[in-house]
């Protein structure tokens, strides 16, 4: 996937939001879509079961005009976190150029978190992608619940973030966080752009 | 026009009500061209539309000191346009806006019905949008409230970022009086300032003001104290708090809702940009939309598209888009030279590919040495040498004006008069008066009419119309003889025709010279003749006696020593021209040659008198051709160098 392209002047940068089932990824979705303005609001696919878990996944195209003279255009997917629909976030996880991994922060779901997140790993490498290389993000959600029920951070941080990225906290129900979580991941995204060279750009240019 | 140096970023105070504004504001100066373009900021009247692109302007040149920044009020933009009509420079009002890197536009309320103004902006916006420039406009409304304004314009305005700037909030206008207490080194008491910010200025000027007035108060009377404020500003303030602060109240509140919202989107949005901006490799972009740029003029780009697959920005990028820049600028250069020879070689290929710029410059160097310009003036003929009388007085001095002043005066000027009266010497010293008068750039054609035929007839057997039709238009007057000769011939004359009109609309100087007046010439269409009169018709007269005088004397400058009453005698005579003048003048200096004797009164009476009407030309032509012959200068003896000078020259 290309995420500069200058022979047709565009910039599009897909983002997967990672992550145990619960953990809030379509909720973080849920709250960009609700900030961006009218004008500009594209349209939210959310294939959803009926009692609101994602199936298959979101995707929230959020198109953010020109910049620097590039139609630039982000994408924002999440995947199913319940572990029986590995196919789909495969399928997912296919040319994204960073990753968003939502940890719930209840202590009960550590497991699950970790879990996840060496599934993750494990997905990457099946498709050829170094993990140390892809660009990832850790959010922590549900930090507004009780203080009895999740983990603090830095104890998260520890159990999780092994790979010292840059992790937020955050309630995506309510924002705290969300837009946080979204500009840390897009800026090692296109901070990698000229650190990884010109290779994918290169490419799309033909 | 300048950016007032004042208008920085970081005095101008931030608060809510400007927050976005001042955020689009820096974004662009960081990376003009590159986000929001055009940014569109509006606000009533003082709230510091002028000072927020002022910073724009200045922060962008102290980040890039080489661009080029044009800060103008939309007024000033209206009067440059109209003086650059006026004085017929539209096309380097055009080019002198479109080099700016980014155009500060205030005040664009003032568009309304302003027809042109609006058709020139637009055609402004889009070749600057086109090649990446920054634009910023201010406006005391939105783009959609300006009345009476194109439609396409309109979306022009507002296809980029609006935004707007609100009456600052009482902590914004604290801390804007402080920045302008410290500015202007004055203190005021605690509390004063708040309560200065608490009375209801919806504007920042007025809100200065307030404050200089109590400035110059403090002055007077001393410190004030807060509770003074509202007296001394007395009705501006007290009444209006009471009243409408009720009313305020709740609309800061409704935005303070949505602020954040929008604010959180914006504010990712930006910072997105601030990442593109530093991350994209301008360099690409650069290329990029230099091949954008150039494509969409019609020119090949695949030498800078080479240059974009490379991995990293080669070192002389710069250097290839400078030459590139060049190279079309050559081919442009070529092309219009091309076409002046021959317009069906404009528009060739070889003129679009900056690659082929050898090829194209053989290609204009062989077309250009296929054509030799039309003949000019034959350099014998000289102003100076042509006497004046009041023969042909009328006609000299035409011709003078017109030397003077070509294509203004008598355009075009034509000439009638008989054989022998000097007609061609006349149109001969003007083309060389011409052509002198140019310096040397100026082109003048000058030919007989029996010549401009002769080419036409030979232009239509190769299919060269065009370039037949392109020399005569190159040049910079054109000068015909024997004009006469083109009636009845009406291919000529519709080829004269439309090189007629295209020097005369082009105030170039036409002259035509014809042994009689156009209305004479024998199968002259009507469209040339009332063309030919439209100038101004001289004739030249045969030679009155002033003029034989004048001629005589010249003639016969050895002659005429030996005998006085001869001039007189002869000038006495009438002739027809002065060619048949000069035709006696020789006869009898060949006859006193051959007698041997000097030529006198006498000699000439015999000569002329009983032959009459001494018309007789062709004898006397012969016998002049032969004398010359036996006038050689090595056979007259009384020529040589005296013997003495021979001495000295051979002892040397």
């Amino acid at each position: 996937m290309s995420l500069v392209n200058y022979a047709t002047r565009e910039i599009t940068c897909k983002i997967v939001y990672y992550g145990p089932g619960r953990s809030g990824k379509t909720s973080n979705l849920h709250y960009i879509y609700g900030q961006v303005p009218e004008d500009r609001k594209g349209k939210m696919v959310s294939l959803a079961t009926q009692t609101d878990r994602t199936l298959f996944f979101d995707f929230l195209p959020l198109d953010l005009g020109t910049i620097s003279g590039f139609t630039t255009k982000f994408q924002l997917y999440t995947v199913p976190g319940q572990v029986y629909y590995q196919t789909t976030r495969k399928l997912v996880l296919q040319g994204a150029d960073g990753v968003v991994f939502v940890a719930d922060s209840q202590a009960r779901q550590l497991d699950e978190n970790i879990e996840s997140f060496q599934d993750l790993h494990a997905n990457l490498s099946e498709q050829g992608i170094d993990p140390r290389v892809m660009p990832l993000v850790v959010q922590y959600n549900k930090q507004d619940l009780p203080k009895e029920l999740i983990l603090p951070t830095a104890e998260l941080s520890d159990a999780i973030n092994f790979r010292s990225v840059p992790e937020f906290s955050a309630d995506a129900l309510h924002g705290p966080g969300v837009f946080e979580t979204l500009r840390g991941i897009s800026e090692i995204v296109l901070r990698r752009l000229s650190a990884a060279g010109s290779t994918p750009a290169a490419a799309g240019s033909r | 026009m300048q950016v007032e140096a004042r208008s920085r970023f970081d005095n101008y105070v931030v608060g809510s009500a400007n927050r976005l504004a001042v955020a689009a504001a820096r974004a662009v100066a960081e990376s003009p061209g590159g986000v929001y373009n055009p940014l569109f900021v509006y606000g009533a009247s003082g709230l510091g539309k002028t000072h927020l692109i002022g910073a724009i302007g200045n922060e962008a040149v102290a980040r890039a000191p080489g661009l080029s920044v044009e800060y103008l009020a939309l007024e000033d933009f209206i009067e440059q346009i109209h003086a650059a009509v006026a004085v017929g420079e539209m096309e380097r009002f055009k080019q002198r806006y479109g080099r700016v890197d980014m155009l500060l536009l205030d005040d664009m309320q003032f568009l309304t019905g302003r027809r042109e103004t609006q058709s020139e902006l637009l055609r402004l916006l889009n070749a600057l949008q086109g090649s990446g420039r920054q634009i910023v406009m201010t406006s005391d409304r939105p783009p959609s409230e300006i009345s009476d304004v194109d439609e396409r314009l309109l979306s022009r305005l507002s296809g980029g970022l609006i935004v707007d700037i609100g009456v600052p909030d009482f902590e914004t206008k604290v801390a804007i009086l402080r920045g302008k207490a410290e500015e202007r080194k004055v203190s005021f008491a605690p509390g004063v300032i708040e309560e200065l910010s608490r009375l209801d200025f919806t504007s920042v000027r007025e809100l200065q003001g307030a404050m200089n007035r109590l400035v110059a108060q403090q002055s007077l009377d001393g410190t004030l104290t807060p509770a003074q404020v509202r007296a001394v500003l007395g009705a501006e303030g007290t009444p209006e708090p009471i009243d409408l602060e009720p009313e305020l109240e709740p609309e800061p509140e409704t935005v303070d809702v949505t602020a954040p919202a929008a604010d959180e989107f914006f504010s990712f949005v930006t910072n997105i940009a601030t990442a593109v901006a530093a991350q994209i490799e301008p360099w690409k972009v650069r290329v990029g939309e230099t091949v954008a740029y150039w494509a969409g003029e019609g020119y090949r780009t695949a030498a800078l598209e080479r240059l974009m697959s490379e991995p990293v920005a080669p070192a002389n990028y710069e250097a290839v888009l400078r030459g590139y820049g060049h190279a079309v600028e050559q081919l442009r250069q070529l092309e219009s030279k091309v076409t002046t020879v021959d317009p069906s070689l404009g528009g060739d290929e070889l003129f679009r590919d900056p690659e082929r710029l050898p090829e194209a410059a053989a290609f204009v160097e062989r077309a250009l040495t296929g054509a030799v310009p039309p003949q000019g003036p034959q350099a014998a003929f000289e102003r100076r040498a042509f006497q004046e009388s009041a023969s042909n007085q009328m006609a000299v001095r035409a011709a003078d004006a017109v030397v003077a002043e070509p294509g203004q005066r008598y355009n075009p000027l034509f000439i009638a008069g008989p054989s022998g009266t000097g007609k061609t010497h006349l149109l001969n010293a003007i083309g060389n008066e011409l052509a002198r008068r140019g310096g040397g750039t100026a082109r003048v054609a000058c030919v007989g009419a029996q010549l401009f035929i002769d080419e036409l007839i030979a232009a239509l057997q190769e299919g060269q119309i065009e370039r037949f039709r392109a020399r005569y238009r190159a040049a910079d007057a054109l000068l015909i003889d024997d004009v006469q000769f083109v009636g009845g011939k009406e291919r000529t004359q519709e080829e004269l025709f439309h090189v007629f009109n295209h020097f005369h609309t082009a105030g170039k100087q036409l002259v035509l010279v014809s042994d009689v007046p156009p209305k004479a010439i024998e199968g002259l269409e009507e469209r040339l003749r009332s063309r030919f009169e439209g100038g101004l018709v001289a004739e030249l007269e045969a030679p009155d006696r002033a003029l034989r005088e004048k001629l005589l004397a010249r003639y016969l400058a050895d002659a005429v020593a030996g005998d006085e009453a001869l001039l007189p005698y002869l000038a006495e005579r009438p002739v027809s021209s002065v060619r048949e003048l000069i035709g006696v003048v020789h006869r009898l200096q060949a006859l006193a040659e051959n007698k041997g004797e000097e030529l006198t009164l006498a000699l000439a009476r015999q000569e002329l008198e009983p032959a009459g009407a001494a018309v007789q030309a062709p004898p006397v032509t012969v016998r002049q051709a032969a004398d010359v012959f036996f006038l050689d200068d090595e056979k007259i003896v009384w020529e040589w160098p005296d013997v003495a000078g021979r001495l000295v020259e051979e002892l040397r």
